[in-house]
């Protein structure tokens, strides 16, 4: 049987320590970040574990005002999609600046990670670690 | 593959909370459905059922099976689909190609949901399980979030300022709530301004509450025969020439195309491949405008309009009714409602509706011939398109 290389558990466990762990493809050289079981370009099982610099430019951002059921005393709140110099990009929030300041000039600004916890509700399969950006200064 | 048609078509109102079952909100639309049909229960072969959230709004698993029964559909195979807000569009596309293979030659095909029941948190919760759970929902991603990250995107690639985009998608909600007034199946019927778009609520910066659609309860469904069988039932079959469906993961892995959607460009590429046609060829287009800015990127990936130039083509009347092709007639997600399991049966029942030359004279797009269908679930992961067009 074929068996992930990187699982959510090590991956999460890893964020915890603030290190960002990928998968480099043997065949064609791509990051996947996220983990998968194959290279997200050409579908290869044949990845090594890689630790990332956790280092890249913000591409978007969204303020959130409304939350889901369980998550209201979080709000407001920026998620962020950031280009990591290694090529992927990630999802997670932004922290540091006022959610309610938050514009387009953010937009191209480089970020470092480091990483907070949810703790998961009733409908989650436990917890998960999540990037935690924050602006270079 | 045999040719497939449409020959009857029922809707529920969509609506906010209501009452009624999931069960009961189906049985309504499937019996308007079959007797449109010049058909009777026993005739049914199979059902394809959308219904995304049912578990939760209702505590109600397998829905299918109890919406068969309930409708005198006895003992007949029912399946059920889970695509998020593109469940129906899933099941109606499956129903086309057991049809297509010859399998069956009769089918009912549709969806039901319960969302606006639900509430707005409980709502937001569960839209939210159709990201990924293990790497996007811990950042505390919602659905207005994704669009709202798209709406920046946009900005930034294509070079329009957001306050010039803000515009457009004011544009496109006004023109929706206006499509909306005259639709007797609506759930909004509200004339609402630019000026009262850009001053509601901010949900997710930059969407405000008039970018959204709302949650909304409702049920559609179609008969879907053979073209044997279409002739001997009715006079104005209306066939589905072309289907397509993609699917895509996380929305980060989608990078090197957002703000477009991939899955959309295949889906839609398929639809248009198998029923020979291009993008100038649609007359009318029921897109998936859950966001106004969802519109302006589905109308971009479906070939109608060119990147980044949507926003334009709306503002001036393009993609208006008597426009360069007509978009949401039936008023969209906006302002139609979208009860999620439902929706992209609802988009056919409207498109045939105006094949037919069946909707009220107010929104009616004169001689239209042949429509295009769009559903989008999650963040992207899963697309259904669909083009009918006029069998007489």
């Amino acid at each position: 049987m074929m068996e992930h290389k990187l699982t959510f558990k090590d991956y999460s466990e890893a964020l915890k320590e603030n290190k960002l762990l990928g998968l480099k493809c043997k065949e064609c050289g791509a990051i996947t970040v996220p983990p998968m079981m194959v290279c997200r370009q050409c579908a290869s099982p044949d990845m090594e574990i890689i630790g990332l610099k956790g280092r890249g430019k913000i591409q978007t951002f969204a303020t959130v005002n409304v939350a889901p059921e369980g998550r209201e005393a979080e709000v407001p709140y920026i998620i962020v999609l950031v280009e990591l110099d290694e090529g992927p990009w990630l999802m997670g929030n932004l922290t540091g600046i006022d959610p309610n300041e938050a514009t387009m000039e953010l937009i191209g600004k480089r970020v470092k990670m480091g990483h907070k916890v949810f703790p998961g509700d009733k409908y989650s399969a436990g917890e998960s670690a999540s990037p935690l950006f924050s602006l270079e200064t | 593959m045999r040719k497939v048609a449409v020959v009857g078509v029922g809707e529920t109102k969509f609506s906010g909370p209501q009452e009624k079952t999931s069960v009961e909100l189906f049985g309504e639309a499937a019996t308007e459905a079959i007797n449109e049909s010049n058909l009777k229960p026993k005739d049914i072969q199979a059902l394809f059922l959308g219904n995304a959230l049912g578990d939760f709004s209702e505590g109600q698993g397998m829905v299918q099976a109890f919406a068969a029964e309930n409708i005198g559909c006895f003992n007949i195979p029912a399946n059920r689909y889970e695509g998020a807000c593109a469940s129906a569009g899933m099941a109606v596309r499956d129903a086309f190609m057991w049809v297509a293979s010859g399998f069956y030659d009769v089918v009912l095909a549709g969806g039901t949901e319960r969302a606006a029941s639900m509430g707005t948190s409980l709502a937001t919760r569960t839209f939210a399980m159709f990201s990924d759970s293990r790497y996007e929902y811990p950042a505390g991603i919602t659905f207005p979030a994704v669009f709202a990250m798209l709406a920046h995107l946009y900005s930034a690639k294509y070079g329009v300022p957001l306050a010039r985009l803000k515009e457009q998608m004011a544009a496109v909600s006004v023109q929706s709530y206006r499509h909306g007034m005259f639709n007797s199946k609506a759930q909004l019927h509200k004339e609402v301004n630019v000026e009262a778009v850009l001053n509601s609520f901010t949900v997710c910066s930059p969407i405000q509450l008039h970018d959204c659609c709302p949650f909304s309860d409702g049920a559609a469904a179609l008969v879907l025969t053979s073209e044997e069988v279409a002739r001997k039932l009715t006079s104005k079959p209306v066939y589905m020439t072309g289907v397509g469906q993609a699917s895509a993961g996380l929305l980060s892995s989608q990078q090197d195309y957002l703000p477009r959607i991939r899955a959309r460009e295949i889906s839609s590429k398929q639809a248009y491949d198998m029923a020979g046609l291009t993008p100038q060829d649609i007359d009318i287009c029921e897109l998936h405008d859950c966001f106004s800015i969802a519109s302006l990127i589905a109308a971009e990936s479906l070939g109608l309009f060119e990147f980044g130039r949507s926003g334009e083509a709306w503002m001036k009347g393009e993609a208006d009714i008597g426009g360069k092709v007509a978009i949401n007639p039936s008023g969209g997600l906006k302002s139609k409602g979208h009860p999620i399991g439902a929706t992209g049966a609802g988009q056919v029942y409207e498109v045939v509706k105006q094949l037919r030359g069946e909707v009220e004279p107010e929104r009616q797009v004169a001689g239209a011939k042949i429509g295009l269908t769009d559903t989008l679930g999650g963040d992207g992961g899963t697309l259904v398109n669909m083009i009918l067009q006029r069998g007489w």
